[in-house]
């Protein structure tokens, strides 16, 4: 909490396709070493001894995703209670050892993945330690009855509050209008969250946070030795899984063909919360490429992009307006979005759906084809740029099997889009007839 | 040129104090700094450009004119068109963006080292000859209108901190809102922003700050070319309108549309003025660390898990601004209770502090935190730009950062105590209270599928 507020002109969906992990170009990749240890998780290494500090990070298909039906929250709840008491130590002494070390944990759940991290330094006397809690955490966490009581009752406190802002409602009607019954589309609700038990959250651990299914990334200051010694540690006691469900079933692939929906949610919010898609690409699906380099065209090129000048620029409609594509395991959505003063929302919007239709008829001209390129190519060593950045990347180049020179070929394949290939992209993947639109406020 | 000539020769006869060096300092003619960090992990740089102007130098009725000039700084001058500074800066591989907070504005861009040179060009451009056309001016107060709903009329906590700095100063600028209120965006004029413009965008109320993978000699010939052209300019005279003593405790309620209540106290403290000598800066920052720098930090432990009487706690504190400061406590009450026991329990909490102090593995541990959040810092170009930056524009010297740190690492508990019997006092105390009002109409799509669960 701070006293005052930076207010800048940043644009949420820049940041947003910023953090989109597959958005990496490349020329200087990086040097990634990859082994498997001997509880069966796959093992991501990058060695860099520029600074005392040591990054790791466990991925495991352990996302809300995988909430079991009837059960939405659970995937999440599991998350957030691994490190409120496992092994040993109790919440409090958790807390108070990392502080001691000025050790951070940290992550999260998603749709596809949860993920567990740990920042520390690296000298011996430090990580050791620091090592050994995320080590219980992963493998052991306790679960404790009060615990989970409380974190159920602060989930839900969270999530009643969440339900008041315009942006969830939004939200959550936009992935329930794409989805439908898929996974993607189920989300918690109080009396979902207040049906949790105990043992349904041990039983999630049980069954998701298994070696087998986890990747362990690491960068920064070990030897490749040390990175084998840490890796087998950290992932010896994980759950051992009957061999059946080492491999989990797949998710079930979204509606192929939506049917156009727009929902209209009533706030009394200033502004009116806009956002259009529909599910279109899973990761790896060789067609990613155009639709990045397109896409950057359209709404996901920072200030430049053809939404930001009609919307923003020419008509003053709104301060954030964007476009992305979300690659998940299963085809993730195509987004635009965008808030602007509640009487112009039907202008706004039929403006954001012809500047679209135009996109998808036209596709970008040869210049904005190279200016593209220019900057998705140019920009690549500023993705690489830091420890954190790089543990992102291999990390989700490790969960989702992407290929170890994933990032070696980036400049090659953004450089290899043509403006045909863009178009047809878009066409395979971008329905305008089946987008799902939510507005939330408005007039 | 007489850093790129001394410092070189320094750090040959000067060997082992060669890390001390870095960062590097350079003085233009014409008032201008430029301050540059290398770090060499990776082949990008950082440029900022840092204008010693922010919300605090802005009159009354002209509130949100110094974050609306920096929306205008994108809107061209006679050889980059409008929409082109920010093209560039994409064809350059980079990423670029500005903020604007009380004590300053600050333009950056990130990018491949290589295009350095062309980031100064294009700032350097604009710090003199920004065209402001009205026609821009007039789409452009639109966006920032805009932007005005997204972060504050739509969002009840920013309401009750706008409505809290409004409350608690009356005299000082910091009353009045960063991004402006309302009525005088609508009323704000073209005139309004070229006044702005000629008056603060000087290089001798300027300073560039770079980090990256450069020479900072190279770095020094870039800037003399081209800022070094740029004539300087005397800056209007700053009055320091100093707030009048706080005499007695001042109440505020805020209503909006929300589930949770939200309890904001805000007690008046000083900020780092001297930084040899200050010491109750210093032990209020340590303060807050060991009520809230940690999961197991007082406020998390004792408020949110032993007596669950909120659902989140914290406390906050910024030790460093031009104007004057205030210690931060904020927290939402749990199911079943109410803002005014939560603000009985954070004065609980308080009173306990100023009773019987704080023990020494606590003061140990904020201080471990602090010591290795100064390595994790490293792992960022950014932030190292940040802090230079920031210190800077309070008229601390980035040289100084060392002995803020080793400040911080000395203070006692008993120097805890004392600054929490200092300051934490009804008289100089705020108490905010959000009071959430219910959504006007059930939110349920009107079509469409509806959210299962």
């Amino acid at each position: 909490m701070k006293s005052s507020f930076p207010f800048g002109k940043v644009l949420a969906g820049f940041s947003v396709c910023a953090a989109s992990v597959l958005g990496m170009p490349a020329h200087a990749g990086v040097n990634i070493e990859h082994w498997q240890a001997p509880s069966g998780a796959r093992v991501f290494f990058v060695e860099n001894h520029a600074l005392p500090i040591v990054d790791v990070q466990l991925d495991f298909a352990a996302g809300t995703a995988f909430d079991p039906p009837g059960k939405a929250g659970l995937a999440s709840l599991t998350r957030d209670l691994l490190d409120l008491g496992a092994g040993a130590q109790d919440e409090t002494a958790i807390a108070n050892r990392l502080a001691d070390l000025g050790a951070q944990l940290g992550g999260g759940a998603d749709m596809d993945r949860a993920s567990v991290s740990l920042r520390t330094l690296s000298a011996p006397e430090t990580r050791g330690p620091a090592l050994a809690i995320l080590r219980d955490v992963v493998s052991l966490p306790r679960f404790p009855a009060a615990v989970v009581e409380r974190e159920q009752a602060r989930t839900i406190a969270a999530l009643k509050e969440a339900l008041t802002r315009p942006e969830t409602l939004a939200a959550r009607a936009f992935w329930s209008g794409m989805y439908a019954a898929h996974p993607y589309g189920v989300q918690s609700s109080p009396a979902s969250l207040a049906a949790l038990t105990r043992d349904d959250l041990r039983a999630f651990h049980a069954r998701h946070y298994t070696a087998a299914a986890a990747t362990v990334t690491l960068v920064g200051d070990l030897s490749r030795a040390e990175a084998e010694a840490v890796a087998r540690e950290l992932t010896a006691a994980l759950p051992v899984s009957d061999t059946r469900q080492t491999t989990l079933p797949p998710l079930p692939a979204p509606p192929a063909a939506p049917a156009p929906a727009e929902s209209r949610i009533a706030h009394p919010a200033a502004q009116a919360h806009v956002l259009l898609g529909m599910p279109a690409v899973r990761r790896g699906d060789p067609d990613y490429f155009p639709l990045l380099v397109g896409n950057y065209t359209l709404g996901g090129g920072g200030f430049v992009s053809r939404l930001v000048k009609e919307v923003r620029d020419k008509n003053g409609y709104a301060y954030s307006v964007y476009s992305y594509f979300m690659p998940l395991v299963q085809p993730g959505p195509f987004t635009i979005g965008l808030q602007t003063k509640k009487t112009q929302a039907k202008a706004a919007l039929a403006l954001t759906r012809e500047t679209l239709t135009t996109f998808l008829a036209d596709g970008p001209s040869e210049e904005e084809l190279k200016a593209a390129k220019l900057n998705l190519v140019g920009s690549f060593p500023l993705r690489l740029d830091s420890n954190r950045k790089i543990l992102d990347n291999v990390a989700a180049i490790g969960f989702y099997r992407m290929p170890l020179d994933y990032l070696d070929r980036y400049a090659e394949n953004v450089e290899k889009v043509t403006a045909a290939d863009v178009r047809a992209a878009f066409a395979r993947h971008v329905q305008p007839a089946q987008l799902t639109t939510v507005v939330v406020g408005g007039e | 040129m007489r850093c790129t000539r001394l410092i070189p020769l320094l750090s040959l006869l000067l060997a082992p104090l060669l890390v001390q060096a870095n960062p590097f300092e350079y003085q233009l003619a014409n008032g201008l700094r430029v301050i540059v960090k290398e770090d060499r992990r990776a082949p990008t740089a950082v440029h900022m450009v840092w204008y010693r102007v922010g919300s605090i130098d802005e009159k009354n009725g002209l509130t949100g004119v110094a974050h609306l000039l920096e929306h205008m700084m994108f809107k061209g001058t006679p050889n980059v068109g409008p929409g082109e500074f920010n093209r560039r800066v994409a064809a350059a591989g980079g990423r670029d963006n500005a903020f604007t907070n009380r004590d300053y504005t600050a333009y950056f861009q990130q990018t491949p080292k290589e295009q350095l040179e062309e980031m100064m060009r294009l700032e350097a451009d604009r710090m003199r000859h920004l065209s402001l056309d009205p026609k821009e001016f007039a789409q452009e107060i639109k966006v920032v209108m805009e932007e005005r709903r997204m972060r504050t009329d739509d969002q009840p906590q920013a309401l009750l901190f706008e409505q809290m700095n409004a409350v608690a100063f009356q005299a000082h600028p910091y009353r009045a809102p960063v991004i402006g209120w309302m009525n005088d965006l609508e009323n704000m004029t073209a005139e309004d922003a070229r006044d702005w413009y000629d008056r603060w965008y000087v290089p001798n109320n300027a300073y560039v700050v770079v980090v990256g993978d450069v020479d900072h000699d190279a770095v020094f010939r870039l800037a003399e070319a081209y800022y070094g052209p740029l004539a300087p300019r005397a800056l209007p005279v700053r009055k320091p309108q100093e707030e009048p003593a706080q005499l007695g405790m001042r109440r505020l309620l805020v209503k909006a549309p929300a589930e949770l209540p939200v309890v904001l106290m805000a007690y008046k403290a000083p900020v780092i003025r001297d930084v040899a000598n200050d010491v109750d800066p210093y032990a209020l920052e340590m303060l807050s660390a060991i009520l809230d720098g940690h999961e197991g930090a007082r406020f998390p432990k004792r408020l949110v898990k032993e007596q669950r009487i909120a659902v989140n706690a914290g406390a906050g504190y910024d030790s460093t601004s031009r104007g004057p400061g205030m210690f931060f406590v904020q927290g939402s009450p749990s199911a079943g209770r109410t803002p005014a026991e939560l603000e009985a329990a954070f004065r609980a909490e308080i009173v306990r502090i100023q009773q019987h102090g704080v023990d020494a593995d606590e003061l140990a541990r904020a201080r471990a935190q602090l010591i290795a959040g100064e390595i994790y810092k490293l792992d960022s170009m950014f932030a190292q730009a940040m802090e230079i930056g920031q210190l800077e524009s309070v008229g601390i010297s980035y040289r100084d950062n060392t002995r803020l740190i080793d400040k911080l690492k000395a203070v006692t508990a008993a120097d805890v105590q004392t600054a929490a019997r200092r300051y934490l006092n009804d008289d100089a105390l705020t108490v905010g209270v959000l009071d959430p009002q219910p959504l006007p109409s059930a939110p349920r799509p009107r079509s469409g599928p509806a959210p299962r669960h």
